[in-house]
Formats: structure tokens, C-alpha cells, sequence
């Protein structure tokens, strides 16, 4: 199985209080806030590993694995560490953050799908600067490809994603034929979330995305990276959407402490009047 | 036709679901700058029905697109009928449900429009229609320009109040289904599994129970008695969430369910920011930690620093004597 995994790196939003908003109101400061992988697209590419391996035998891929990112030089650091990790190849679509938006990057990422021919495209389900949740829903309409979103769980099958979907009231279970695309929650990453059809049903993976060791960062640095100018992946490309303003959250003020249980039950009747 | 549309939600049977009538809020208040008016579309196998119960709105129009084929949702199968009718107006919007989340995007390609998800506020400033979106795990709002002629956006359930029906009666108009791309055909629904509870909707409960990772594998043992004392939705934290001690659709926060119901109950939860953004919109906050510096004491109401092992079963003593107990 091939498979194409997007990968955006974002300012690490855990960190809150070095967002800053610059004084014109209208960019996120982003200066001295750490870079990190968006957690989504991190868990988009574990799962892509998993499906193409023997979960028994996780150096040797059954397939291949692309890692895209857009964006300026300094994100081929977030490629490396995903070749290190176990992607084959990446592609750097090479333009500046500001440059983008949501539906450049789905078209670019068609282009890329129509030259790269994946049987699956794995995102995160959003990526947390932007919080837009868009990319993959976009790509899919523009492939015109089945797609679930918000994936909880992916069984490989002969030609198929069985996919167990995070939906309010509870887990949708769709099956997409390939060539499909998919878009990760939170659980995919759990022991049993991911199955490839050469994996063995009753095993079990370690919680969570898998480290690169340090041999593998060293041999990552000699697979193939290419970079394509994004105006030669979606000539004439132009936003149509742009954040005019940023403003912080209003601040919600402190209350009081109560003492006990029952002080909170009395404060809860009679003050707030809630119960 | 310069106007908004809203996308309606159903059951497969037809039920409208109330999340319908926080998209028919956020039409009327971005109406102003789009000429006035707004119309709504129902898509179901049982659209007629959906559509007769939502005539009372005010709407120009109800539009129903009633095939078999469209009983269960996929985005496959709506999007572009939903594309088709909807390239009448310049604004399509439905609820930030994870239906409205999962088919909007899809319908904005399909019109080569922008889209802005998730909104907590829609401005009008003359005949522009601004987006007010959270950003940054809840960090930011951003207000958002969107420069094509047709815009789509989804609304955050818990910031927009759901419309009450305002009389009259709006003609209904049957429409086709498109037919759909090679997707649909390649896409089939094969089961839900729905989270079978006597608790109410996580983003409909009036009282909300919220646990952190602090409860470990007591999560439920602690939180049940307590939720149903209180005749709360259970919620829970990332953390807690990432740990396996609650399922990935309890998550309250920026990536999770956004919540606001009259009582928040935040146990053994640190706050994050990420959690804060969820449900920081709640009426009433109450967090019981045992660590007092904890973040989520700056935005609670009411701090109780304890062991949330001990208080909390003291709490549902404490309720059962006061007759506040529904358990």
C-alpha cells in the first residue's frame, strides 16, 4: 500500500502564554513559541506506518510512505524527523506559512495525489494553530474519493479501510474503497487502533507514536526529499480567506474557594441557584 | 439570490435535530448583510417530513431533497446536491456538529469557496459578513475574511442560542438529489455504535461531570455516582482521554466537544488551555483538585481544594442529604 501523509508543523499552542498577539492586532506573535509537529498529523503518520508493515516487524515497510509538508526550508526538519520515524520519501512544497490557506494547501495536495497516485492519504483531522478542520474534506471532493474523518480506529481489508469514526453519541464504522482518504482523531494511536492486513489481529502496539532511534535519524538524512516551488504545484495560487484580527480570549475572573463539600452544595443552591 | 442557506441535520427518520436551530441563528444574524432573508435545505429520506417542521422559522424557503439513498449521511452523497442548491446563495452554513464538520468543507471545494469552521461569532460590518473563529487550541480569535463570492462556515453549537420558531409559514420546495461521484459509490455506513447511556447529551446536559487523569482507572467509579446524583453528561479531559481511562468522544476542549451547560463540574483537572476553550462558555464552573495552584482554580466559580477520592463521594452524600439528589 502506498500512502501519502500530510504533515504541517505548528507553534506549540501547549504552551499559552507565549502566544502573543502583535500590536496591530492583526498576526500571532510567533517569535520564541517552540515548533513542534501538529499532534494529529504526527498520529496521521503513525498510523500510516502501521498500515504498511507487520506489526511484529515494524523496520520493514510493506509499501510506501510519503511525507508532504508546505512551507518554508526550516519544515524540512519536520520531514527529516518523519523519515527518521519510518516514511520512505517526503516532498516540501516551498512557500512561506503566510502564503497559504486551507483550500491552497487541498489544491496542492491534489496535484500531489495526482502525480504520486497513493491508494491512501492520511491527515490529522485538524491542525491546532489554524483549527480549521478542512484540508481533508476538501482534498477528498477535489479527488472525488470516498473519505472518513475523524478516525478512531482503521482495519485494513482486501481493498478497504474499515474506519471507526469519533462522532457525537458515539463511533461510526464506514468502509471506504480504495484509492480513499482518511483523517485522524485522538485514539488512533491506541494499542489495538490500527491494522494493517499483515499484522496479526491479537497484536498489540505501544500507546502512542513511535520514537526514531538515533541510527535512524542518522540514515534519515540520505532519503530523498524534494522540494517543488508552490507555484508550479497550483500556478496562480491566491488566498481567498485572511484573519483581519486577533484578539485574546476574554479573561473569566477567578471565584471563590469553598472550605468543604458542604459550603460548595450551599454556595451551588443558594448563591448560583444551579441545583 | 444573495442570501444564506442553512444546512438542516436529521435523524434518519426525519427527526430535526436541534442543532439545526443554532445554523438557522447564526443565518439570521449574518441576514442583515446578504440581502435579508434566508433559506433552508433538508436532505434526508425522510426530508418532506423534516421539512414541514421547520416552516415556522421565518425561512424564504424550505428546500427538501428526499432519495433513499440519502437515509444515513455520508458526505459522498450530500455534497453535491448540497453544492447545487446552495450556489444560489452566498452563504451556506450549518451546525459545527461532527456531520456539519465532516460535510461543509467538502460542499466549499465543491464551489471553490472559502470556509471558516467552527465559528463563535458572526459580524456583519456594512454588507461584509466577518467570521469570528477560536484559534490556537483556544488561544486566539481570529476574525476572518473570506474573499469568494459564495462562503461556507460552520457554527459553534454552544455560542449561538438555538432559534426559536417565529410563526408564519414557509412554502416548501422539493428538490432532486444530484447524483453523486465515483466517492459514493466506494463509501458504505456498516455500523454505529452508539454510546448507550441513561445520561443526556454531552453538549445538551444542563450539568456537566468532568474528570482528569488524576481519576485513573476510577474514572467512572467516582464520576457515576456523581453524575447521576446531578443528572449530569459525563465529560472528560485530553489527558484523561490520551490515558484510556474515558472514550475519545467524552473529550471536552478545542479538539473535543465544546460545552456549555448551566453547571460544569471539573474533577481532578488541571486546565489546560486546550480544555479551558471547551468549556469555558459554561455558566457555572466548579473545579475540585487537590492541587491549588492549579490553572483551572482562575476560572472556576467555586474552588474546592481536596482529594477529589474523598470529596467526591462526600459530594453525593452531601447532595442525597440536601434532597438535590436525583440518584
Amino acid at each position: 500500500m502506498k500512502i501519502l501523509v500530510a504533515i504541517k508543523r505548528v507553534a506549540d499552542p501547549d504552551n499559552a502564554n507565549k502566544i502573543k498577539i502583535a500590536p496591530a492586532g492583526n498576526a500571532v506573535d510567533t517569535t520564541g513559541l517552540e515548533w513542534k509537529v501538529n499532534p494529529f498529523d504526527e498520529y496521521a503518520l503513525e498510523a500510516a506506518l502501521r498500515l504498511t508493515e507487520n506489526g511484529k516487524s515494524p523496520k520493514q515497510r510493506i509499501g510506501e510512505v510519503i511525507a508532504v509538508t508546505l512551507g518554508p526550508k526550516e519544515c524540512e526538519q519536520t520531514l527529516r524527523a518523519a523519515l527518521a520515524t519510518g516514511a520512505d520519501r517526503a516532498i516540501r512544497i516551498d512557500t512561506t506559512d503566510d502564503a497559504l490557506d486551507g483550500r491552497l494547501v487541498a489544491l496542492a495536495l491534489q496535484a500531489l495525489v495526482l502525480s504520486e497516485k497513493p491508494d491512501v492519504v492520511l491527515l490529522g483531522k485538524q491542525a491546532v494553530d489554524g483549527d480549521s478542520n478542512q484540508v481533508g474534506q476538501r482534498l477528498a471532493e477535489l479527488l472525488d474519493w470516498p473519505m472518513a474523518t475523524f478516525a478512531a480506529t482503521i482495519r485494513e481489508e482486501q481493498g478497504a479501510l474499515l474506519v471507526g469514526r469519533e462522532v457525537d453519541g458515539g463511533v461510526l464504522t464506514l468502509k471506504v474503497g480504495l484509492p480513499a482518504l482518511v483523517t485522524v482523531d485522538l485514539r488512533v494511536v491506541a494499542p489495538t487502533s490500527v491494522y494493517s492486513l499483515h499484522t496479526d489481529p491479537a497484536h498489540k502496539y505501544a500507546e502512542g507514536v513511535r520514537f526514531a532511534p538515533l541510527p535512524a535519524i542518522m540514515a534519515a538524512k540520505k532519503k530523498p526529499l524534494d522540494v517543488k516551488p508552490l507555484a508550479d504545484v497550483v500556478p496562480g495560487a491566491a488566498l481567498t480567506s485572511r484573519v483581519s484580527k486577533f484578539e485574546r480570549p476574554a479573561a473569566r475572573s477567578a471565584g471563590v474557594r469553598v472550605k468543604d463539600v458542604a459550603e460548595l452544595v450551599d454556595k451551588l443552591m443558594n448563591t448560583a441557584k444551579v441545583l | 439570490m444573495p442570501n444564506a442557506l442553512v444546512i438542516a441535520e436529521t435523524s434518519e427518520s426525519g427527526d430535526v435535530k436541534k442543532a439545526t436551530h443554532s445554523a438557522i441563528t447564526f443565518a439570521k444574524q449574518a441576514a442583515p448583510a446578504l440581502g435579508g432573508s434566508f433559506s433552508i435545505l433538508v436532505l434526508g429520506a425522510h426530508a418532506s417530513k423534516a421539512a414541514a417542521a421547520l416552516t415556522g422559522f421565518g425561512a424564504a424557503k424550505v428546500f427538501a431533497c428526499e432519495d433513499p439513498t440519502l437515509e444515513k449521511y455520508t458526505a459522498e452523497h450530500f455534497s453535491r446536491t448540497v453544492a447545487e442548491i446552495g450556489k444560489g446563495f452566498s452563504l451556506l452554513v450549518a451546525t459545527a456538529t461532527s456531520q456539519g464538520k465532516d460535510l461543509m468543507p467538502r460542499v466549499a471545494a465543491r464551489l471553490d469557496a472559502a470556509y471558516a469552521g467552527d465559528c463563535s461569532a458572526v459580524l456583519v460590518e456594512g454588507n461584509k459578513v466577518l467570521y469570528k473563529r477560536p484559534m490556537y487550541a483556544g488561544n486566539a480569535f481570529g476574525t476572518t475574511e473570506l474573499l469568494t463570492a459564495i462562503h461556507v462556515a460552520t457554527a459553534r453549537q454552544s455560542e449561538f442560542d438555538p432559534a426559536a420558531p417565529s410563526g408564519g409559514t414557509s412554502p416548501i420546495e422539493s428538490v432532486a438529489k444530484v447524483a453523486p461521484g465515483a466517492a459514493a459509490a466506494r463509501v458504505s455506513v456498516v455500523s454505529l455504535e452508539a454510546v448507550t447511556s441513561e445520561r443526556p447529551e454531552l453538549t445538551e446536559a444542563r450539568v456537566v461531570v468532568s474528570g482528569g487523569r488524576a481519576l485513573k482507572e476510577k474514572f467512572f467509579e467516582v464520576l457515576e455516582p456523581l453524575s447521576t446524583a446531578l443528572g449530569a453528561a459525563i465529560g472528560a479531559s485530553r489527558a484523561a482521554v490520551d490515558a484510556g481511562y474515558a472514550p475519545g468522544d467524552y473529550q471536552v476542549g478545542q479538539t473535543g466537544k465544546i460545552v456549555a451547560p448551566e453547571l460544569y463540574l471539573a474533577i481532578g483537572i488541571s486546565g489546560a488551555i486546550q480544555h479551558i476553550a471547551g468549556m469555558k462558555s459554561s455558566k457555572v464552573i466548579v473545579a475540585i483538585n487537590k492541587d491549588g495552584e492549579a490553572p483551572i482554580f482562575q476560572i472556576a466559580d467555586y474552588g474546592l481544594v481536596a482529594d477529589l477520592f474523598q470529596a467526591v463521594p462526600a459530594l453525593v452524600a452531601e447532595l442525597a442529604k440536601r434532597g438535590r439528589s436525583s440518584a
